[in-house]
């Protein structure tokens, strides 16, 4: 779970989770405390699923 | 633009009760200095203190370095900061070289670094050459760190102009004139010269993560062209941002060592068409943006080749190789500058991103360089700080005052600006 | 200043013994200067002077490598060398592996092993980052070009004096040492642009580096029944950071017991100097989401949260380094069972 997804492909990283920004990747501040949480677990949520699904190349999980 | 730089050589600093310089020796008013720094009621105390070449000195930790000047006839200080807004690179600056402020103080954050006047720190840091004003900042308390790193910000640039009115009525040493006409009136004065810009990367992201143009933060812009007039004339001031070591501080950007080059270079070999701010932002978005924005730009300026200069590591490296691909793309040639982290013994990957495109790149250094510190005679400031530094760590800080750290701790070492003489060879 | 004394490795054929029927020959040592030796040591006997030589058959190297490997090193303790050549090897794969091997022990015994291989021996990657191996052709039919190459390492080396591998034709260690220059960078970069406009020649300082690829892991059959782990390069550490964990170029990583913890909130923040930490540090599960797969796995979506949080600071750290952890973290996961990882980076 990357914010640069260019780097996580550069260093050879298989399966990538676009993230919000650098110093808050799996949150944003700007939001409501429940709209955090709703993107938040949406985002969770599709990495783990992304865990279970059968790549053969460097896949995006957007 | 045309911009003259009066020089007044500073040879020797000393306390006083006025300001005043005679025969180069540059007389510091320390009760007034404090009193300007004091101006701030976020503050609760300043002391001043004097660190000059060749003093078995430390300075640790530094958060900024300042060039002290008087703007003749002209909003006197950093406009849209410290003073009004006012366009700057027009007009006449009296500059007293030679000298420089340094700020310490309570840490921030991680990105204060130190500075040796002697020994192997020494040539390390290009501020190891400079008549230093130490400025000791401590904030009153409970402040937040975004206003803790504010407040200690707007100090140092109100010291630099409190010193900076020694230089007024203070005789002239030497005259360097900055003078750049329009596009089309340097296209028609020099049609077959090659048109150069220079883009220069600044970090955006947040406290200890940002620059200034006229006051305005970097990371709110879009890639903007500007006079490299302006940069020299005090419109950029640091935000006491990244790694000590290739953090541009407001010296830094006051005295620009690509944009002299550049400059030494104008009406011979090329035609220097400006500089251009690219912002490297926290999101993927906002780096597409800013890195095809600014290949826009320098496209629709006719550029031929471009220099870009990096500030910081790790992710802006990425920027850079964008910046740099599309560039060459559009058939614009480039020349890098960034520093690499190749690990302690340099074996190590020295970028986070790669592009085939970036065939020409100057290594300002290795950030993870260790460099050995022997014991000061005095260290101003806190010596125990260094270990929070980044490039220091814990027990880095012998009992006997010796220092072991990486050039990332360094004022200065590796400045991706070029404004030292660091750089990697392969063996 | 004495001579320096040298120690060369051959093989069976260039040691005289002979062709690949003698590839099992036993390791020996001679005190006496032996084929490729004998052009070293005309060009060198300034500064250095061949003691002896090991001859080995490269089977019996192939073979019987720890026997062989110790032989040299009994050999080195009893003559006492400065600086062991090994080869040239030119492209022969089993020769070029013995001399590394040669090279190796010297280098473990603190003598400077020097070598002489083409770019394409496999043999080259086992001792270039420690040894001194010159750039060869392909066959053996360019020894003339080869010797002299290697006998002006021995001398330099010999002499303490820097080589360089442009100037001196080796084939790089892979060192980049950080070193003051007389020019400015500013200036540097200026000339490197002008020189491209001018389609002049000019060299980078930095190639780029290249990566490598990594092969995908096999999807998770069913998440009921995971265990997930959390790494972080965000710097993420308890309060206090119990362990030092560095701000930037991280030489270590951490490991904490997270099965108490419904969220790192209030707990957990960030020692990480690369970026703006204010809002990690309000809640650190901003960059390590212990809240959210908490309810994924009281919901049963995911089996378990693993018990144990990974950490290290990404920035300014050396890829070597990163290897290195990543490489020992996965290790510890594997070994305790853990199906899938959730790395956040900053």
């Amino acid at each position: 779970m990357a914010t640069i997804t260019t780097i996580s492909q550069s260093v050879g990283a298989n399966r990538i989770v676009p993230t919000v920004a650098i110093p808050y990747p799996v949150g944003n501040p700007t939001l409501s405390a429940e709209d955090e949480h709703a993107m938040r677990r949406e985002m969770v949520e599709r990495a783990v699923n992304g865990l279970a699904t059968e790549i053969t190349e460097s896949t995006q999980f957007e | 633009m045309r911009l003259e730089q009066n020089l007044i050589h500073v040879k020797d600093v000393v306390a006083g009760d006025a300001m005043g310089i005679e025969n180069g020796v540059l007389t510091v008013d320390i009760e007034g200095l404090k009193q300007c720094v004091l101006e701030d009621d976020k503050i609760k105390s300043v002391e001043i203190d004097f660190a000059k070449p060749g003093d078995r000195t430390r300075i640790v930790p530094v958060k900024d370095v300042i060039e002290p000047r008087y703007r003749v006839d002209r909003q006197n200080g950093f406009p849209g900061v410290t003073t009004k807004y006012e366009e700057c690179g027009n007009g006449v600056t009296n500059i007293l070289k030679g000298a420089a402020i340094v700020t310490i103080g309570d840490m921030v954050g991680f990105q204060e670094g130190v500075i040796d006047m002697w020994g192997e720190g020494a040539g390390w840091t290009p501020f190891s050459k400079t008549l230093n004003i130490v400025v000791d900042i401590t904030p009153v308390d409970g402040l937040d760190p975004h206003t803790h790193e504010r407040v200690v910000r707007l100090a140092g640039l109100r010291a630099s102009t409190f010193v900076g009115m020694a230089a007024k009525d203070a005789a002239i040493d030497e005259t360097n004139v900055y003078e750049i006409g329009t596009m089309a009136e340097e296209v028609a004065k020099y049609p077959d010269l090659p048109k150069v810009a220079y883009v220069e990367m600044t970090i955006s992201q947040g406290l200890l993560h940002d620059g200034f143009l006229y006051g305005v933060d970097l990371k709110e812009i879009v890639p903007t062209w500007f006079h490299p007039n302006e940069e020299i004339d005090n419109a950029v001031i640091s935000g006491n941002c990244v790694a000590a070591c290739d953090k541009i501080t407001t010296y830094q950007h006051q005295n620009n060592a690509l944009i002299h080059d550049l400059y030494a270079q104008h009406g011979k070999t090329i035609n220097y068409i400006g500089n251009i701010f690219s912002p490297e932002l926290t999101t993927l978005d906002g780096k597409f943006r800013n890195c095809d924005y600014t290949a826009k730009l320098c496209h629709q300026l006719g550029a031929d080749g471009v220099i870009v200069s990096e500030e910081g590591y790790g992710n802006p490296d990425s920027d850079l190789v964008m910046i740099c691909k599309r560039l060459e793309k559009r058939g614009i040639k480039t020349a890098l500058v960034t520093d690499e982290c190749s690990g302690w013994d340099g074996t190590s990957q020295p970028l986070t991103d790669t592009a085939a495109e970036a065939v020409a790149v100057v290594s300002s250094g290795n950030v993870s360089k260790v460099i050995e510190l022997e014991p000061a005679d005095k260290v101003i400031g806190n010596l125990k700080s260094a270990q929070t530094l980044a490039g220091g760590w814990d027990g880095c800080v012998a009992e006997d005052g010796s220092v072991k750290v990486e050039l990332n701790a360094v004022i200065g070492a590796t400045s991706e600006i070029g404004f030292h003489n660091a750089s990697v060879k392969l063996y | 200043m004495a001579k320096k004394r040298v120690i060369f490795y051959l093989n069976q054929f260039f040691g005289g013994i002979g062709g690949e029927d003698k590839a099992d020959y036993a390791p020996e040592y001679r005190e006496e200067v032996v084929g490729p030796g004998v052009g070293v040591a005309a060009a060198t006997a300034d500064n250095a002077e061949i003691i002896g030589t090991i001859i080995c058959g490269d089977n019996f190297f192939g073979q019987n490598e720890e026997e062989a490997k110790a032989f040299i090193a009994e050999t080195i303790k009893a003559n006492k060398p400065d600086i062991l050549v090994a080869g040239p090897a030119f492209n022969a794969g089993r020769y070029g592996f013995a001399c590394a091997g040669a090279c190796q022990v010297a280098h473990e015994l603190g003598v400077i092993p020097v070598s002489g291989m083409y770019v394409e021996n496999p043999g080259l990657e086992h001792c270039r980052s420690f040894s001194w191996v010159a750039e060869t052709a392909d066959a053996a039919a360019k020894m003339r070009k080869a010797l002299p190459i290697m006998a002006n390492l021995v001398n330099k080396l010999a002499l303490g004096e820097e080589v360089t591998p442009e100037g001196d034709k080796y084939h790089a260690q892979g060192r980049r040492e950080c070193i003051l220059v007389d020019e400015l960078g500013s200036t540097r970069a200026v000339n490197m642009l002008l020189a491209r406009l001018n389609d002049e020649p000019f060299e980078t300082e930095l190639p780029m580096p290249t990566f490598d690829e990594v092969e995908p892991a096999a999807a998770i059959k069913d998440l009921s029944k995971a265990t997930i782990a959390l790494v972080t390069t965000g710097g993420v550490v308890p309060n206090g950071n119990p362990d030092r964990l560095q701000s930037a170029s991280a030489q270590q990583w951490n490991k904490y017991d997270i099965s108490a913890l419904d969220e790192l909130k209030g707990e957990y923040f960030t020692v990480h100097g690369g970026f703006d930490p204010v809002y990690c540090n309000e809640k650190a599960d901003r960059v390590v989401p212990l809240d959210i797969l908490r309810e994924l796995e009281k919901e049963g979506k995911i089996g378990k949260v693993h018990e144990i949080f990974y950490t290290t600071t990404g920035t300014g750290t050396a890829v070597a380094n990163s290897e290195k952890f990543g490489i020992e973290i996965g290790k510890e996961l594997a070994d305790a069972g853990v199906d899938g990882v959730l790395l956040t980076s900053t």
